[in-house]
């Protein structure tokens, strides 16, 4: 466990030793707040579920960025075999590096808080805090499974232009699904798998619901891409 | 302390490393030597267990690579080919991770980073960003980290590759102190670096053991006898005549007329019979006859000649 910890705080640090984390913070805190500005008007509904909605088209190009060099970077630059060759194994490399990028989301995320602050100030009568709290707790789900398939990406190759790209396909492609198949005919059991996507989940969360199935599917979704980004680190040094 | 039986390791269609079996008592530095492609780095990735063999096994200090990895890792230091660094990483934060991870407590690693810090002269730079160093210092931040748990044993591959001529005798000089205390590998294919740190050198070609010895062994092993060069003046025909009946001379060859650019001075090759010095002997015969003498040595047969040798014969043989 202290090594997972370690992994964990030194993938933390070296995010603020990068200038690419810096942008990347920077538009997506940028957007966020264009997006609360309009809703932050007089006569507005004091929520943020608007915003939170937007959010996870945000963090299907955002976490790509941060998660592309988890593994890749290792790879390409060799430290995988400095890494490797201290007596630790595979589950500690993954469980660590996701922490850390975990960690990273967190504090991408925690400026917008002051958007709750700012909310409490000047709404009247009140805000209802409820649809507030569960929208950050789906978005922080998303954020940790996005992450997770973002080190998957990432485990996969060497290239953290491939990683970044090919993770931020399959996150566009699982959020749009819903969008792309609403108004269309289908067979019912591209209704139940499209019904499986996250942007769907995602927003019973936004509205205020917290389901315990949608809770289950976000744990064990991102508990299956590390497991897979373990395996992926056991196979390409027994190829 | 490390022994390695029948070692094989097959990348697709290639094999890299083909039955090779060696033994490293404790203490010893041996040099792996062999020209690129040779498969030196993939057999010390194995024994790092970082690639896992196609068949064959070893064993590190008792621990198998296979089975007991977490034992064998823990027991060994390993600074890999070209040194992979964090970059973004100050050195003494980068050595403080590594100790972290390999979880010695926090006394234990002020204590140590103080040690390697000291033993590596990374003192100046302990406050630096990794990817700001040169070469020589990052290649001795490597060797600090591989240092970092005192393991027993050490595997370096190609450590003084791409230092300048002063690093490159810093580094052996620290390597040759390291021997003794622990078991050293380290691989190469520079040969006066095996001269003049290893014990014992293990000559790897095409995936196979060819040769292995000490420097010593490995020349005698080729009869390759030593020269007596000598440089003196006088008429050609007359001095390869008196040359050859001195006792112990094999064979008298002249490798060039005026070699001291005076056009009269000749350099004669002499070839002796084993274990007979025949120096003084030819030094007295020169004065006999009245030539002038300049120089006369004994040449030291440099393992270079024998390594060109076996790598040769094993590249005809496949």
């Amino acid at each position: 466990m202290t090594r997972v910890i370690t992994i964990a705080r030194r993938e933390l640090g070296s995010y603020f030793a990068s200038p690419m984390a810096y942008v990347v913070m920077a538009v997506f805190l940028l957007a966020c707040g264009f997006l609360f500005w309009d809703d932050f008007q007089p006569g507005q509904i004091a929520a943020m579920r608007n915003l939170f909605d937007w959010m996870v088209w945000m963090l299907v190009w955002t976490v790509p960025m941060l998660s592309m060099g988890l593994l890749a970077q290792e790879w390409s630059s060799g430290t995988m075999e400095t890494l490797m060759t201290v007596p630790l194994n595979e589950v500690d490399v993954v469980l660590g590096k996701f922490a850390g990028s975990f960690m990273f989301f967190l504090v991408l995320l925690s400026p917008t808080l002051l958007y709750v602050v700012l909310l409490a100030a000047f709404a009247i009568p009140g805000i209802d805090l409820g649809p507030i709290l569960s929208g950050y707790l789906g978005i922080v789900l998303v954020g940790g499974l996005f992450t997770a398939v973002g080190l998957f990406c990432s485990s996969l190759t060497r290239s953290q232009v491939v990683a970044a790209v090919s993770a931020a396909a399959v996150l566009f492609v699982v959020t749009i699904a819903p969008w792309w198949a609403s108004g269309k005919t289908l067979s019912s059991t591209w209704i139940a798998i499209i019904n499986q996507t996250v942007f769907r989940r995602y927003t019973d969360f936004s509205r205020g619901v917290i389901d315990s199935g949608n809770l289950v599917f976000f744990v064990v979704t991102t508990a299956v891409f590390l497991f897979l980004s373990v395996k992926v680190l056991e196979s390409r040094r027994w190829k | 302390m490390i022994s390695v039986r029948e070692l094989t390791k097959v990348f697709g269609q290639t094999l890299a490393v083909d039955h090779v079996s060696f033994k490293v008592h404790q203490g010893q530095i041996v040099g792996f030597l062999g020209p690129n492609g040779a498969g030196k780095s993939t057999t010390l990735k194995m024994l790092t267990c970082y690639l896992p063999p196609t068949s064959g096994g070893a064993s590190v200090n008792g621990f198998d690579i296979f089975h007991q990895s977490q034992q064998v890792r823990q027991n060994l230091g390993y600074l890999p080919e070209n040194v992979p660094l964090y970059g973004e990483m100050r050195v003494s934060s980068y050595l403080d991770f590594r100790g972290r991870l390999r979880e010695m407590d926090k006394d234990q690693r002020r204590q140590r980073i103080n040690y390697v810090l000291d033993r590596c002269w990374l003192r100046p730079v302990q406050d630096k960003v990794i990817g700001h160093l040169s070469k020589g210092y990052r290649q001795r931040v490597g060797l600090a980290d591989a240092l970092l748990h005192d393991p027993p044993v050490l595997i370096l591959d190609e450590p003084t590759i791409g230092l300048d001529p002063a690093q490159i005798r810093e580094m052996r000089k620290l390597i040759k102190e390291l021997g003794g205390h622990h078991t050293v590998i380290l691989s190469t294919h520079i040969l006066p670096e095996v001269e003049a740190t290893c014990d014992r050198a293990i000559v790897i070609a095409g995936g196979r053991i060819v040769a292995q010895g000490s420097p010593d062994e490995l020349r005698a092993s080729r009869r390759l006898t030593a020269r007596v060069l000598v440089e003196c003046r006088g008429p050609r025909d007359q001095i390869v005549e008196a040359l050859s009946r001195v006792a112990g001379v094999n064979q008298v060859e002249i490798l060039d007329g005026g070699a001291g650019g005076d056009g009269t001075f000749i350099t004669a090759a002499l070839r002796s019979r084993e274990g007979s010095d025949v120096r003084e002997e030819v030094a007295r015969t020169l004065m006999q006859r009245g030539w002038a003498l300049r120089e006369i040595r004994l040449e030291h047969v440099t393992l270079e000649e024998f390594f060109v040798e076996v790598t040769a014969e094993q590249a005809v043989g496949r």
